[in-house]
């Protein structure tokens, strides 16, 4: 090499060598590829087998969703086109069923021009569950979160406004109650009249009250029936108020299966249990087949608001686990705590254990919702025009009689986009816990 | 507020029955029992005076009409003239069957997903990662409609095996792959030592278990011997024999033959017939609950901490030793509960057949009997009830094997 | 805190869906709309098109007995049934009307306690076969793979027939229409079984209809008619006498063409007028308007138009009369007289 190393002994090197490139099996892609899929026999093996798998899949897949028709009015016009393009025997999808009916698979047979209120709805809701999932947003925005149910209800149903206001007045005479005549008539009166108040409320006075307001002031949007919604708009809404209207009653079953009253307990867990063993399917059976014979004769509501009914009970044994889970994962210390500075039960639960309880299990929550949202398609089975259950009447109908996987594909491309953003959401507020927790 | 007990010897007040600990439990758990007492009556007048309107009454005398449909597949004797009630134990015995395989293959599945998603192998474990994204964000509805469909129009009809030049063929001449299903080559009797040929299974399971038993004994006796001198004694010749010796004499008592299908008619007779519906159920609940539980056992891997298999490897165990006799051991008491309610899930879902016309529990019983019948209140019960037992059952005896495994704490 | 969506519901539910009391009449008048119960989707007889409007041949029956009670064609609330669900809804008030290509038997009118208001259509359960089978009669099917429909009459039928004949099948159930017939299609089942009409619906959106034969055997009968709940026999009438105007426009007739014309200035026949209310009080006695029947022919037209119109010859579904022609032509269809 250089003369440098002429006056030292021959076998230590004084200077640097240069620096050589590494060997091409350990540098790029050729090293990634070697270490990552063929470092091994079996690996090798592996790889060959999920390059195959892929190739089949694809090799079938693309070719037909990529030449797929997609100006068509009918199946026939469709397969004629095909013929056309690619000859009798070349099989490519036809998408025209899909431009044709994306908004009845969306929204089902909601009018028209009233699209901008379920996704304005939609646009609300994601707007008020934000303060509950991001903890950074500023606090008052929970007011927001309180008047979304009222506003989003009266968006997508219509009506006049002055309904959901009155109903909503209820929850404010209740909450005056307790505030205001708390301190004075004892906790427990206060609860019982907090509960009486409203009722008698809603049952008397808030109907014609509505009624009068909104003759005074008309202000109202043109009513859409239940019957009129479909697609995913009615999987969403199922699965939404299905979840949040089940919260109340969830956390209720979870203290009241953490309760030391034997009674109280035992109720909780049979009815936790139950709840729990049988398919949603039957429930959902039960509530279109059976639930007008367990009500007073002569009460009939339409089956969407049966089957609300049904999903609440349902998903509110599986929020009641959840939350029981963040029960039990919460410090015994806490508890402890909170028993240490005096509180009675109901103080020590609300400002000590669920405000704390509840932040562990959302990331559990979110996955119930996710669940309950795929189980909506069942639906389908009692009669609903879930999206399922609306592919079955497109393909009723003659132009779009023997039509399956582009429908299908459509349907489950939505879902997974739904529920796989969900899924990452409810991941994410995971991790962001446990380095809370640490 | 009110842990301060009253002095004795005061007479009782009634506002003590609100505020003082000893006896406000108690009220409370009356107060729940009246309302709850309430609202069962409250439902059931509501039952008596609607079923009373509308002319019926509650009566399951219908189980011991004859149904008057014909079912399929069918585990047991069953024809159309049979009850509703025999038709009801038709489809519990399939739903009991087809979660019975759904759970073990969505294991198999879930475990090798799960450990293959851990892969190094950067395809492998993508692969995976989509197989698991993709099953568990689809609803499951839409999967046994989608496999179900893909069997029908990706598997030959009957009729490609037909004719002088077959487009399809037979694996083995024994084993057809259908659009209608599959078909098996089936073990019949000639000489059977029972009239009742689930008498004959019996045995030949009761004499596996028996040749099973013995060697694990022997197993178990050379292991005693290794550890006491060192040396293991030779047992496979043993082994083998016991194994297959009995099984072997038995048969060849009883007349067994194979009996191969081959076409008939319109479809393939002789062997057993698996059929497309069941199969298509069986696929799609599987690969459902095997996403699932390709979480769960990835999530219990990644939950022993890396020291574990670290101090394995400097043990000098190989990686997959590692894995079997550390990593898995201690992974198993975070799965088994999860797995325990993906069980349970599947079972639940298996009530989907009603998608593919698999007649299970609620497709006979709570489907068309209840259609023919008019019987919804009583056909619900006995369904809810059903899976209820069954689900009860499934957690208790998941429940007593959790236990078994579960870390013992001080 | 949020149960107010529910109760928000509940009222308006309460308001949209009254009592099932006895008087339907009353109560479809007072809600100013009718419910009917149709299939979830039955090519050619209920389904929605692009614009969510229901179409089909029973569809058009809830429209007639809506223009004659209301006055307004549109004026329906179309609830989807499925067969397990239809007769509990009807039941439970939830609609008023029933039309969904329903088989009337002697259990579901007298046990299961409905009143069926006519026939709109006679049915028979048939069975499909590709030609390639060779098959020509039903009873060359034994060890057949069979695919029907669950939750109906056909399963019933099915049974009997084969069993009659002591021939072996293989039943494969399957929930809907559409994925019977692709199973048929892929040849998973060597026959289909349905009614007639579904059949020849069916064969229609086949790519190459000409490959498959409806076999001669028709197995049932299957009258399917529109029915209504047992014990409200005034509602009965309407729904019967609405639909027999239709019937009874065609014998006459009397067609959404020159329906207008015959009203305006009333011919000799007193049976035409009768009809459309020019003479008599027949719609007095109903409860309705002396002008229904005409209203609820023009709704649609009269039963023949309809028929064309939906499942007619020129239609896809290419349904020919058969049966279903007026008695005067030799078929069933046959109204009692307006008078």
């Amino acid at each position: 090499m250089s003369d440098t190393h002429a006056q030292t002994v021959a076998y230590v090197r004084e200077s640097m060598t240069e620096q050589r490139e590494p060997p091409l099996s350990e540098t790029g892609v050729y090293k990634w590829i070697h270490g990552n899929m063929l470092s091994t026999p079996l690996n090798v093996f592996l790889t060959l087998v999920s390059l195959w798998v892929i190739w089949t899949v694809l090799s079938h897949v693309l070719p037909w969703a990529v030449f797929g028709i997609w100006d068509a009015a009918s199946l026939t016009e469709c397969r004629a086109i095909r013929d056309e393009l690619y000859g009798a025997d070349g099989s490519v999808a036809c998408w025209a069923v899909i431009s044709e009916r994306w908004q009845q698979l969306l929204f089902g047979f909601y009018p028209p021009e009233g699209y901008w209120r379920p996704v304005l709805a939609f646009v609300l809701f994601l707007a008020a569950i934000a303060p509950i999932l991001f903890s950074s947003l500023p606090r008052k925005l929970l007011w927001l979160t309180l008047a979304a149910p009222f506003v989003m209800f009266w968006l997508i149903w219509g009506g006049t406004i002055w309904g959901p206001i009155c109903i909503a007045l209820g929850f404010v005479l209740g909450w005056a109650a307790i505030h205001y005549s708390g301190p004075r008539i004892g906790t427990l009166a206060a609860v019982i009249l907090a509960i009486v108040l409203p009722l008698i409320y809603w049952l008397v006075i808030a109907g014609p009250l509505a009624q009068a307001l909104s003759t005074v002031l008309p202000i109202g949007l043109n009513p859409v029936a239940s019957r009129e919604m479909g697609g995913f708009m009615l999987a969403l809404i199922i699965g939404i108020s299905g979840i949040v209207l089940s919260l109340p009653l969830g956390i209720v079953l979870a203290l009241g299966r953490q309760s030391d009253l034997f009674l109280i307990n035992k109720v909780s867990v049979i009815f936790i249990e139950v709840i729990r063993g049988v398919p949603l399917i039957v429930w959902l059976f039960t509530a279109s087949l059976l639930l007008n014979y367990f009500l007073p004769p002569g009460t009939n509501f339409d089956l969407m608001l049966r089957v609300i009914i049904m999903v609440t009970l349902f998903s509110s044994a599986y929020i009641a686990e959840v939350v029981r889970g963040g029960l039990a994962a919460l410090a015994k210390g806490q508890y402890e705590a909170a028993d240490a500075l005096g509180l009675d039960y109901w103080k020590s639960m609300r400002l000590v254990v669920l405000p704390q309880a509840l932040k562990i299990s959302i990331p559990g929550i979110v996955n119930t919702f996710i669940g309950l949202f795929k189980d909506t398609t069942l639906v389908v089975f009692i009669g609903l025009l879930d999206p399922i259950g609306l592919s079955n009447t497109i393909r009723a109908s003659t132009d779009w009689n023997g039509i399956y996987w582009e429908l299908f594909v459509f349907i489950g491309l939505c879902f997974f986009i739904f529920c796989f953003s969900m899924g990452r959401y409810s991941l994410f507020l995971e991790k962001t816990l446990r380095r809370e927790h640490r | 507020m009110t842990t301060m007990t009253d002095p004795p010897g005061q007479g009782f007040r009634l506002s003590q029955l609100i505020y003082d600990t000893r006896y406000r439990s108690l009220t409370i758990q009356m107060v729940a029992m009246i309302l709850l007492m309430l609202t069962f009556s409250w439902l059931v007048v509501n039952t008596i005076t609607n079923l009373h309107a509308l002319g019926k009454d509650f009566d399951f005398g219908f189980l011991t009409q004859p149904s008057g449909y014909d079912i399929n597949q069918r585990l047991v004797e069953y024809d159309s003239q049979s009850t509703h009630g025999r038709a009801a134990l038709v489809g519990i015995l399939n739903t009991l069957l087809v979660a019975f395989l759904g759970c073990a293959l969505a294991t198999v599945l879930g475990v090798t997903a799960g450990v293959l998603r851990l892969s190094n192998n950067w395809l492998v474990s993508r692969l995976m990662a989509v197989y698991v994204e993709g099953f568990r964000n689809v609803p499951l509805l839409l999967w046994i409609v989608l496999i179900f469909a893909l069997m029908t129009e990706g598997t030959p009809a009957p009729s490609a095996f037909r004719g002088e030049t077959p487009s399809s063929s037979m694996l083995f001449d024994a084993v057809a792959i259908t659009n209608r299903g599959v078909y098996i080559p089936a073990i019949h009797f000639a000489a059977p030592l029972f009239e009742n040929n689930f008498y004959n299974w019996l045995l030949v399971l009761i004499v596996l278990a028996v040749s099973i038993f013995v060697v694990k004994r022997i197993a178990h006796w050379a292991s005693v011997r290794q550890e006491a001198t060192g040396d293991r004694p030779t047992t496979w010749y043993l082994t083998l024999a016991i194994l297959v010796l009995p099984i072997a004499l038995l048969l060849v008592l009883m007349g067994a033959f194979l009996d191969l299908p081959s076409l008939q008619g319109f479809n393939f007779g002789g062997g057993v017939h698996l059929r497309g519906s069941l199969i298509a159920l069986w696929l799609a609940l599987s690969l459902y609950t095997g996403a699932f539980i390709a979480e769960i056992v990835r999530g219990g891997i990644l939950a022993i901490s890396a020291g574990q298999s670290e101090a394995a490897y400097a043990l000098g165990l190989r990686p997959g030793t590692t894995m079997k006799l550390v990593v898995l051991p201690q992974a198993l008491r975070v799965i088994i509960p999860p797995l325990i309610s993906q069980f349970l899930n599947l079972t639940k879902n298996s009530s989907l057949a009603i998608a593919v016309g698999y007649m299970d529990a609620r497709s006979t019983l709570g489907g068309i009997t209840i259609n023919q019948t008019g019987r919804e209140l009583e056909g619900m019960l006995l369904l809810g009830l059903f899976y209820l037992v069954l689900s009860l059952a499934i957690s208790g005896v998941m429940n007593v094997y959790n236990n078994s495994v579960k870390l013992k704490e001080r | 805190m949020k149960n107010t969506v529910l109760l928000g519901a509940l009222t308006v539910a309460g308001l949209a869906a009254g009592a099932a009391g006895a008087a339907t009449l009353d109560d479809v008048k007072a809600r100013g709309t009718l419910n009917c119960g149709v299939s979830t989707g039955l090519t050619g007889f209920s389904a929605p098109d692009a614009n969510g409007v229901w179409q089909g041949f029973d569809v058009a029956v809830c429209r007639a007995v809506a223009a004659a009670v209301l006055g307004d064609p549109m004026a329906v609330n179309f609830v989807p049934t499925t067969g397990q669900t239809r007769f509990t809804a009807l039941a439970s008030g939830e609609i008023d009307i029933l039309a969904r290509n329903t088989t009337w038997t002697f259990s579901r009118d007298v046990d299961l306690k409905f009143e069926f208001t006519g026939v709109n259509y006679y049915d028979g359960q048939g069975f499909m076969v590709p030609k390639a089978l060779g098959v020509s009669s039903a009873k060359e099917l034994d060890g057949a793979t069979v695919c029907i429909q669950t939750g109906t009459t056909t399963e019933l039928n099915l049974a009997d027939f084969f069993r009659v004949n002591n021939i072996s099948y293989e039943p494969v159930p399957i929930e809907t229409n559409a994925e019977a017939q692709q199973q048929y299609l892929a040849s998973a089942c060597d026959v289909y079984t349905t009614d007639a009409s579904g059949l020849a619906a069916t064969r229609a959106s086949f790519e190459a209809p000409s490959d498959h034969i409806i076999l001669p055997e028709i197995i049932s009968k299957e009258p399917l008619g529109p029915l209504v709940r047992h014990g409200d026999s005034e509602w009965g009438d309407v729904v019967r006498w609405s639909f027999n105007a239709l019937v009874a426009a065609e014998e006459y007739g009397v067609t959404s063409a020159n329906i207008e014309e015959l009203a305006s200035s009333p011919g000799d026949n007193p049976e035409i007028n009768r009809l459309l209310g020019t003479e008599g009080e027949l719609g007095a006695m109903l409860g309705l308007d002396a002008d229904f029947a005409k209203k609820a022919i023009m709704a649609n037209g009269n039963y023949g138009e309809i028929f064309e119109k939906t499942i007619g010859e020129k239609t896809p579904i290419g349904l020919s009369r058969g049966l279903n022609a007026q008695w005067t032509e030799g078929g069933l269809m046959y109204s009692p007289p307006f008078r």
